[in-house]
């Protein structure tokens, strides 16, 4: 059995058989792997008992729910209203600067994606950013700078 | 149990309709026309694309009369200026995204967006296009359906055909937003992922979003080309739905003008699968009693029973996607398309000194799956693909009108022999229930020399629109031969469309029902409801063609398969007997696993 | 009318007085009827913004039979504007489950669920233990009541009701048609009652307090106070707690940095008031509804980029199954660059006016539906801003 497979019964197991429980499968598979791969979502549809089509459907309606290939950390830079005012196309530059990708791509050692996101809930504290599920509000790009060279850092220990 | 009644006024005229009753029906009482496009009978309501909105007095925004049931008291204006407003800018919206090419479109003349443009004189197009996937390639994996999305509206309703009625789910809605959009698994090509082509998305898509694929074109080429001999064979339930794309009303038979067509339109051989049907009662029949005797007499633990029929090709893929462990349940017969297509270009050819090379086997189905089960590569028994091309209902009536026959007004006119002669018992092929009444009225006669105990033939129970039927047939005073069936009460089931398809597998895999022969059919109603067939398709379109099934069987001299002459004449010349050596080579096949996901 | 002058409140917040247990405890000693009695008359309105009675509310589900029921705290707050929920239940998360309890006690409902959207998983960690502790103290007082916490998945739509029931029930979030309501059929198509986090506190707070305390605050049409999330040109943005009912001048005056031009009251869905309207704007549901969301702008900002930053939100949050939301979003968002490019006359914006009423009227859902609001506002206050 492959780790996604075994992934998939345990959430399944967990959560239970019916519909109501695909939500939380489809979080859990990317809470560790990241992204629904092709595997997972056949995984999950054969648990469930639902079409393969349908979990990807519904999967696909949602941000958070990835199903092409992502980093181990995806930053998901807020570009809603407030945090456009405050400064969030300079944060997305220095992030494109840092990781020498741009908005949607990974970066070769697969350690970081970098998105952009609607409102992330921290208007007041803008520009603001989620790393995985971490929030950074009020940043500036050296603080930006700083962050995420404090998760390269851990990435290579 | 009783309804409450609740009254309304629709436009000012007072209405009383059944508690529950929708807008939309309250206001078709009356005969106000509300115009439609996510609304489908054979659909639950989805409400989504906001064409059928009405003004209800009282309420802020506009209601979609498909979706909002009456209240009492309820006042509802169909037509005031808001609505009347509301909905052109709904059209004009959905032209905005809709890649409107309407003359080289195939559903040009059949689009209900267009019709509703015409209607509302939609000339400039006040928005921004907004089509994205104007310049992408249509999906044209599957030999049966065609994918546009760029004329894709996102009603649903192909969505909603797959999985309510069929329990496929090939096909989903998905992402959000601008970027949503009608897909399949990863956006694999049709041909990938688990669709088994059953064409009821095309019945139900108002736009050329989802067609059939086309071969109009190889077929006129076929009967252009003088070193060509081009047979035809036509399935039961087309005879009884092709006038409505001609001309007629729902329900009216049409089997000579559409010979005296198909004469007119060049083919060299008129000929009937309805002849091949009564060949396949008389082949799966005896399949039948043979697995039970294995079973009963020979008490063989690994003869499958129950026996599925296997003329719906639907159904064949569905059962290889979904329970491959039911395969060897399957009747080994091939489908009378398929049986016809092996004998054409065998015995046909042989007893009329045509050499099969040249010869081109066009079948008219009502059917969309059809086109992708006679490219199979089992089904080449006669040393070439058995059967060349297949067209649909809808495509036969436009080969009609290309070649400018007034069909309303044609003289009926007889098929072609050796292959076109046909009992009552092959045409109700074309409907639900029709297989098993056939096989039965067949079956039973073997046994027993009696006709079956309905009377004038009429095996009612099996008849009718309900998705699962049930029956027990008790077998008494049979021949001696077949002692071993005295007093046995055969079980059987009939399911139609693969929703309930799936319901009757799972009950027998879990244990709940326990039947010796079960006929599936892929589509709502059987073939008079396929995929290929005119549209719209409505539960009361269907009734009407199953009417006219059941009335063409009444009509013909002969009912009961096995007294077909010309197959009798087929067994004496070229057969031999049923499930004999030649048969098992030319008419019989086996079906492998498919991947479910 | 009657008009309230500013006047900040602190009951939301205070964690000092507010011994949840033993307002649980003093609630549940009354009847569901005299609970649902006493929210009815505090006049105590939904506050994610569509202002629903909360009494009513609770009493239509009451009045349903059926033996499976639910209580739903909305914390998919997805609102551009708006993070009070999440200050909400990163600090007084017991007072959001004593509401619901207390819902659920007055509706006859034993599950609660919290759908928290998954822009705030970072609090998921710690709420959850809050709720294991909370669902242990009712346990041990044999009240049959059990709190749940359920994530979202980054989906605006799925803060509308009947989406979020969808999203829980493993579906795409995509609004439904209505009636029937979630009262009849919510989640799991059981009676449900859903409420905004805020409005949950409050209920905690009513019970702790009476009506009357509650009552005492606001206007006749806009009872209480509110939480408000002010951002944008403002030298104080943060959270706020406002007794409702106040004339947006004074706001202005509280809140502005002395160069404002505009507010937007209600989030990206609500309304633009310009300068020349403060005066004539009340906050409250005689006036401008919020569900909290104050966003100040200076004469620095262009007011084509805030109606483009909103349009393209929309555009990309849409649930997409309407056709005058899918496609009305995309077109008012194309119309207004084609505009400001000048490949649409002016004139044109008079067409997407005129659509933008379409969809308020048109669409399935509020989201739709409430497009119109910053649409209007801006275009007709902002013309030329728009334009050039």
């Amino acid at each position: 059995m492959s780790s996604t497979e075994t992934l998939v019964k345990d959430l399944v197991s967990k959560y239970g058989k019916s519909r109501n429980s695909l939500m939380p499968v489809l979080q859990g598979i990317v809470q560790e792997e990241r992204y629904l791969s092709e595997e997972a979502m056949i995984f999950i549809a054969k648990e469930l008992d639902l079409s393969a089509a349908d979990v990807y459907g519904t999967a696909s309606f949602y941000t958070f729910l990835d199903t092409v290939p992502r980093g181990k950390n995806i930053i998901r830079v807020c570009k809603t209203i407030s945090c456009h005012m405050t400064g969030k196309d300079l944060i997305i530059e220095t992030l494109e600067d840092i990781l020498k990708v741009k908005v949607g791509q990974t970066t070769h050692d697969k350690n970081f994606t970098l998105l952009t996101a609607n409102c992330l809930g921290w208007c007041h504290k803008g520009p603001v950013m989620l790393i995985n599920d971490e929030v950074y509000p009020e940043l500036t790009p050296s603080r930006t700078t700083e962050i995420v060279e404090e998760y390269m850092k851990n990435a290579t220990h | 149990m009783s309804k409450y009644l609740v009254n309304l006024k629709v436009n000012n005229i007072p209405v009383t309709v059944e508690e529950g009753t929708t807008i939309l029906d309250a206001a078709r009482k009356l005969n106000f026309h509300i115009p439609t496009l996510c609304y489908h009978e054979d659909l639950t309501v989805a409400g989504n694309c906001r064409v059928c909105l009405v003004e209800v007095a009282g309420s802020r925004s506009l209601a979609a009369s498909c979706a909002t049931p009456v209240s009492e008291g309820m006042e509802v204006l169909t037509n005031s200026k808001n609505v009347r407003s509301a909905r052109k800018n709904v059209v004009e919206l959905l032209l905005s995204e809709h890649n409107a090419d309407c003359t080289k479109c195939f559903k040009n003349g059949h689009c209900e967006l267009q019709t509703l443009s015409s209607e509302y004189q939609i000339g400039q197009h006040l928005f921004i296009d907004l089509v994205k996937t104007k310049d992408k390639i249509v999906d044209i994996s599957s030999p049966s359906i065609a994918k546009d999305d760029s004329k894709c509206i996102r009603c649903q309703r192909c969505v909603r055909t797959c999985s309510e009625l069929q329990a496929v789910g090939a096909l989903a809605v998905i992402n959000k937003g601008d970027h949503q959009r009608i897909s399949t698994f990863l956006n694999k090509p049709l041909s990938e992922v688990v669709c088994t082509n059953c064409g009821q998305c095309i019945n139900r898509c108002p736009t050329g979003a989802l067609t059939e694929r086309s071969y109009i074109e190889e077929v006129w080429d076929a009967i252009n080309d003088p070193s060509k001999h081009v047979v035809v064979e036509t399935a039961p339930a087309v005879r009884v739905a092709l006038g409505e794309d001609l001309g007629f009303e729902a329900g009216e038979r049409v089997t000579g003008k559409m010979v005296a067509a198909l004469r007119h339109l060049g083919f060299d051989s008129i000929l009937d699968t309805d002849f091949t049907a009564d060949l396949t009662i008389l082949e799966e029949g005896t399949e039948l009693l043979t697995r039970l005797k294995k079973a009963l007499v020979d008490k063989d633990e690994k003869v499958s029973l129950p026996m599925f029929t296997s003329c719906s090709p639907g159904w064949i893929k569905f059962i290889e996607h979904m329970f491959p462990e039911y395969l060897p349940n399957l009747s080994t017969c091939k489908s009378p398309q398929q049986m016809f297509g092996a004998l054409a270009k065998t015995y046909y050819a042989q007893k009329k000194n045509i050499n099969p090379k040249n010869m081109v086997c066009v079948s008219i189905m009502p059917c969309t799956a059809k086109k992708f089960e006679a490219g199979r590569p089992e089904l080449r028994d006669s040393g070439y693909q058995d059967v060349d091309y297949v067209l649909t209902t809808r495509e036969l009536a436009m080969m009609i009108k290309q070649a400018g026959i007034d069909f309303m007004k044609l003289e009926d006119m007889e098929y072609d022999s050796i292959m076109g002669e046909s009992t009552g018992a092959a045409v109700i092929f074309g409907a639900s229930g029709g297989v098993m009444e056939a096989a039965l009225r067949t079956a039973y006669e073997i046994i027993s020399g009696r006709d079956v105990p309905f009377t004038n033939l009429n095996i009612v129970p099996v008849r009718g629109m309900e998705g699962v039927k049930e029956a027990k047939v008790m077998l008494k005073d049979v021949k001696p031969e077949w002692g071993f069936l005295e007093g046995v009460e055969v079980s059987i089931a009939i399911a139609h469309g693969l929703a309930n398809a799936k319901k009757v597998v799972e009950s027998i895999k879990n244990g709940t029902a326990n039947y010796h022969f079960v006929e599936i059919m892929g589509c709502p109603g059987g073939c008079i409801g396929g995929g290929g067939q005119p549209i719209p398709t409505s539960p009361e379109i269907r009734q009407k063609r199953a009417d006219a099934i059941y009335a063409e069987d009444e009509g013909l001299p002969l009912r009961k398969s096995h007294e077909n002459p010309e197959v009798q004449y087929l067994y004496k010349e070229f057969l031999g007997e049923p499930l004999g050596h030649r048969s098992h080579d030319l008419l019989h096949t086996h079906y492998k696993p498919r991947k479910r996901y | 009318m009657e008009t309230k002058v500013i006047k900040k409140v602190d009951t939301i917040f205070d964690v000092v007085e507010c011994n949840y247990i033993q307002v649980l405890e003093k609630t549940l000693a009354k009847t569901a009827d005299e609970i649902i009695l006493d929210i009815i008359d505090s006049g105590l309105k939904g506050r994610g913004g569509a202002g629903f009675p909360t009494g009513l509310k609770w009493k239509f589900t009451k009045n349903e039979e059926n033996a499976v029921k639910y209580v739903i705290c909305n914390a998919d707050e997805g609102e551009p504007g708006t993070f009070k929920d999440r200050e909400i239940l990163d600090r007084v998360p017991e007072k959001v489950f004593t509401g619901m309890a207390i819902c659920g006690y007055a509706i006859g409902a034993k599950e609660g669920y919290i759908y928290l959207r998954g822009e705030y998983n970072f609090l998921k960690q710690d709420l959850q233990m809050k709720i294991d502790l909370f669902n242990s103290q009712l346990a041990d007082r044999d009240f049959d009541f059990k709190v749940f916490l359920r994530s979202g998945s980054g989906a605006y739509i799925c803060g509308e009701e009947s989406a979020l029931f969808d999203s829980m029930e493993g579906l795409r979030g995509e609004p439904r048609n209505k009636p029937p309501y979630p009262t009849v059929a919510g989640y799991n198509l059981k009676p449900t009652a859903i409420n905004n986090v805020e409005t949950l506190v409050y209920v905690t707070m009513i019970c702790r307090m009476g009506p009357e305390s509650f009552k005492a605050l606001g206007t006749k049409d806009s009872r209480g106070s509110k939480v408000f999330s002010v951002s944008g040109d403002t030298p104080t943005p943060g959270i706020y707690e406002l007794e409702l009912g106040m004339p947006l001048n004074q706001f202005v005056d509280e809140f502005g940095d002395g160069d404002t031009k505009a507010v937007q009251v209600g989030g990206a869905s609500g309304h633009c008031v310009p300068r020349k309207k403060y005066n004539d704007t009340i906050i409250g549901f005689e006036g401008i509804p919020t569900g909290g969301s104050m966003m100040i702008f200076n004469s620095t900002r262009s007011m084509y980029n805030v109606l483009h930053d909103y349009l393209e939100f929309f555009t990309e949050e849409s649930c997409g199954q309407c056709t005058p939301c899918r496609v009305g979003c995309q077109q008012l968002l194309k119309g207004i660059e084609a505009v400001k490019k000048g490949d649409k006359k002016p004139s044109y914006l008079e067409d997407l006016k005129k659509l933008a009423a379409t969809m308020k009227i048109a669409s399935k859902c509020g989201l739709g539906q409430s497009v119109s609001n910053p649409f209007n506002s801006i275009v007709d206050n902002f013309r030329e801003e728009i334009i050039y």
